[in-house]
């Protein structure tokens, strides 16, 4: 292909650019590692310095191999990322399963700083949110951008930045809360410079996906963009409004944060609710209004619906923050808020759950013939299930009994693992051989026995915590015949030793099932002969080959 | 004009502002003309991506 | 008229900023009026900023962790108040950048523990939980009383909190690092000077160790101080209160 002179001055530019700026985070790296006064800062600086110089590396080395046919799609970043989802994954829900045993038997914290329950918990929530579910969405939202504009990524070098650099934030976030490193805001405890960080790598993801968007070939922007879009927007808006804090020093990780009491926990869970209807939510149904209709190969149910539900849910979800603070210090006006938002906001979640299931209406039979695209539904029946459960327990009266009990965990949970983590599965499924040019998945049978271990383990799960959380919420507001109340607080942990065995035992059934899929995975992408390929749809293999493959049936 | 004048009156204001928001996005949604549009977006994800869309309509490709 | 979401469809520009202003009208309406609201932070006697150590002490509670088990918030609820004791209040958590009201209850809640136990029980629980609490399932934290505390940056600590509005004077901040040795020794010459700067601030030789003091020490001044510092007898919650 004859280059112009101009593109490849842009491209000489961008690379320029590049080495630039990976020299500049070098530097910054390396001289907090020198004059930072904490030595788990320091160690974040060589991390961040590091990964700088492997940056430059990676880009000064493609220098010297042009030529070639460049691919029409960028997918290099996409494969970076769908490979991280799968190891984040299995690291996350190994840790989640090893705190969850740490419940049942105190002694498996080790005594030991680095390994006790109020420093894996958060390990664990980030590990399996922003790392696994961060870098599927990452992964999933640059290839559909690419697919439904007919585009490809905006940005030479920006794409890798982003992967890469969201990558290096979850290393130093991830190490900084096993030596102690914390803001303490749930799902938002890296402290300020890692947060800045995030920024940076955010802002970048920003330009390249609404870049992309904006030199589309289509005249439409297909609506899996508008929840990828809602969903970037949105974490800006509220990463940085929740983490506005002002640090001790620059040479030390200790900062405090801005805001105190009760406006704190406003804006603690006005981003905390959202992450969860942001990053787990509207980005997940981006995922799903590509994914399923794709496997499926019809198209989603309803378009129409699909409006609808997309501005009434982001309408709606930013209210609903206040049901994590019912019965506090928080004015009453903004819990009935809080509450009448989040009952309001059943309606369009089960707008999305309706579409994603009824897409597979008239080829039912596929439930029973692909299992990638049975664990799809199931997730979004899952979806439908938590987000009924969830309007409910914002019920004040409801929420009661059910707030700082295992009813919370049980319920997100069920979001979590079956909604987030079974269409992510579903994606990655889809995904590998897609990405590596392969025929199919190395087996399907293999994904038949992930589908049902881990749903097994789910539901072990989620059912362990309904009984756990109510049986403790009970306890406590139970009286005697006296008027006396009947339990110590001791008593009501006593009683939850044998939910928390089986939760666990749930937990390590869905990690297995996680290890199946990262074998399977691995031979996929690896390019080992598929052992079952007559049993896989035609829509498994990748679009270059899939014509050459005999038509279906 | 206290804080609750105000907030009386953007309350009212703004509940009815966002109802016809809402009339209006399902309105736009159902209505007859669009069909066509809709029909065309939500086949989308089926167009066939197996080959590269720069043999026929993109000619730069580099950037 | 009715064609224009199509402007939205086609017009990424237009899309982002209508995304944006969607989103963000829940926030406004919502975290904007408790900065002005004044009746969102009841009025109160007692409240003050936490004495160094007790900052300390609270800096460890969230280096390790304690906000993921223990909340610090007891609701409005006749079985809480009956098992923790008065409903806490926005005020009492004014000074507390970031709060620490927690979500989950794996341990009792904590907001009102000052007091409640000896330090001496403090200590046999930390360093081993089950040692006072057979079917606790609390880790142990041995190495908080092993551990020296850092008092280094305690200044400059009280420094940022004052920046940010907690009401530290110059005389706490360039007493911050001799009020720590201080509160930590009940025989020393300033114990007198931080009970008058931090009224209600209990001086005593928290991890039972004369000889230095250590993140046990700051960690149990942080607990005993936890919710004892509002005067309830002169509390009105139906007066000027009532919200």
């Amino acid at each position: 292909m004859a280059a112009t002179t101009t593109s490849e001055e842009m491209s000489a530019f961008s690379d320029a650019l590049a080495v630039l700026g990976a020299a500049i985070a070098a530097i910054l790296g390396f001289y907090v590692t020198i004059y930072s006064t904490d030595a788990a800062m320091k160690f974040h600086g060589a991390v961040l310095g590091v990964g700088a110089v492997i940056g430059a590396i990676v880009v000064l080395n493609s220098l010297s191999s042009k030529g070639g046919e460049r691919p029409y799609y960028h997918d290099g970043p996409i494969k970076f990322a769908a490979i991280a989802a799968v190891f984040w994954g299995i690291a996350g829900f190994l840790v989640g399963d090893i705190i969850a045993w740490q419940m049942a038997f105190p002694a498996l914290n080790l005594d030991l700083p680095w390994t006790s329950f109020g420093r894996l918990r958060p390990l664990h929530t980030s590990a399996v949110i922003f790392a696994f579910g961060g870098n599927a969405l990452l992964a999933t939202s640059l290839y559909v951008v690419q697919r439904t504009t007919k585009a490809r990524l905006f940005g030479r070098w920006s794409p890798w930045f982003v992967v890469f650099g969201y990558n290096i934030f979850i290393v130093i976030a991830g190490t900084g809360y096993v030596l102690g490193i914390t803001q303490s805001k749930e799902y938002a405890e890296p402290e300020w410079y890692a947060d800045l960080f995030l920024t940076i790598v955010w802002v970048y993801y920003l330009i390249v996906f609404g870049g992309t968007l904006l030199k589309r070939k289509e005249p439409h922007i297909y609506v899996a963009n508008w929840f990828y879009l809602a969903f970037i927007l949105t974490i800006a808006m509220l990463h940085i409004v929740n983490n506005l804090t002002l640090p001790v020093s620059l040479t030390e990780p200790k900062s405090y944060i801005l805001f105190s009491g009760v406006q704190d926990a406003m804006t603690q869970w006005w981003y905390g609710h959202n992450a969860v209807g942001f990053f787990l939510t509207a980005g997940f149904l981006g995922m799903m209004y590509y994914f399923i209709p794709k496997r499926a190969e019809r198209p989603v149910y309803s378009y129409r619906l699909s409006i609808v539900h997309f501005w009434s849910l982001i309408f709606l979800y930013i209210w609903a923050g206040p049901h994590h603070l019912h019965y506090t210090a928080l004015p009453d006006w903004a819990q009935t808020l809080g509450m009448t938002f989040s009952i309001m906001l059943w309606m369009p979640s089960w707008g999305g759950m309706i579409n994603g299931l009824m897409t597979l209406s008239g080829a039912w039979d596929k439930l029973r013939t692909d299992p990638v695209i049975r664990m799809m539904v199931v997730s979004v029946a899952f979806y439908g299930m938590s987000t009924f459960e969830g309007p409910l327990m914002s019920v004040k009266a409801v929420n009661s009994l059910s707030h700082y009990t295992d009813w919370t965990i049980g319920h997100v949970h069920s979001g979590a693992l079956g909604w987030v983590g079974m269409i992510s599965f579903g994606a990655l499924y889809c995904l590998f051989p897609w990405l590596w040019k392969r025929k199919g998945l190395y087996s399907i049978h293999l994904v038949e026995w992930h589908f049902w271990i881990s749903t097994v383990g789910i539901l072990l799960y989620i059912t362990a915590m309904w009984v756990s959380g109510i049986l403790q919420g009970l306890m406590w507001r139970a009286y005697d015949e006296l008027g006396f109340l009947k339990y110590s607080f001791v008593e009501t942990v006593d009683a939850m030793h044998i939910p928390y065995i089986i939760r666990a035992g749930g937990g390590a059934l869905f990690v297995i099932g996680a290890l199946m899929m990262a074998y399977n995975l691995w031979r996929t992408a690896r390019g080992d002969e598929s052992i079952d390929l007559e049993d896989q749809p035609r829509v498994a293999a990748a679009p270059e080959i899939r014509a050459t493959l005999a038509p279906a049936e | 004009m206290t804080y609750h004048t105000v907030a009386a009156f953007t309350q009212s204001l703004s509940l009815v502002l966002f109802f016809v928001l809402f009339i209006g996005v399902v309105i736009y949604a159902l209505w007859p003309g669009n069909r066509q549009k809709f029909e065309h977006a939500a086949r989308m994800p089926l167009d066939s991506d197996d080959h590269d869309p720069t043999l026929t309509r993109d000619t730069g490709g580099r950037n | 008229m009715l064609s224009k979401h199509g402007v939205f469809e086609r017009n990424t520009w237009l899309l982002s900023i209508g995304i944006l202003i969607v989103v963000a009208i829940g926030g406004i309406v919502e975290i904007v009026p408790l900065f002005y609201l004044k009746s969102t932070i009841e009025k109160v006697e007692g409240m003050r900023p936490y004495s160094p150590l007790e900052l300390a002490g609270r800096d460890i509670y969230i280096r390790e962790g304690c906000y993921v088990c223990h909340s610090q918030m007891i609701r409005s609820l006749r079985d809480e108040v009956e098992r923790y004791g008065h409903y806490s209040l926005a005020a009492e958590s004014m000074y507390d950048h970031p709060f620490q009201w927690g979500s989950k209850r794996t341990g009792p809640d904590l907001a009102r523990v000052g007091g409640k136990y000896s330090n001496d029980w403090h200590k046999a629980h930390m360093t081993n939980p089950r040692s006072v609490v057979p079917e606790s399932i609390m880790p142990a934290y041995p190495w908080l009383a092993q551990r020296k505390l850092d008092v280094a940056n305690i200044g400059e600590k009280l420094k940022t909190q004052a920046a940010i509005g907690v009401p530290y004077s110059e005389d706490m901040i360039t007493n911050a690092a001799a009020d720590i040795a201080a509160q930590s020794n009940p025989d020393a010459d300033g114990a007198d000077a931080v009970k008058e700067r931090y009224p209600k601030a209990i001086v005593a030789n928290f991890d039972g160790k004369a000889d230095e003091v250590t993140e046990l020490d700051a960690m149990v001044a942080y607990l005993q101080v936890l919710g004892t510092l509002v005067d309830f007898t002169k509390f009105d919650a139906a007066g000027p209160n009532l919200r």
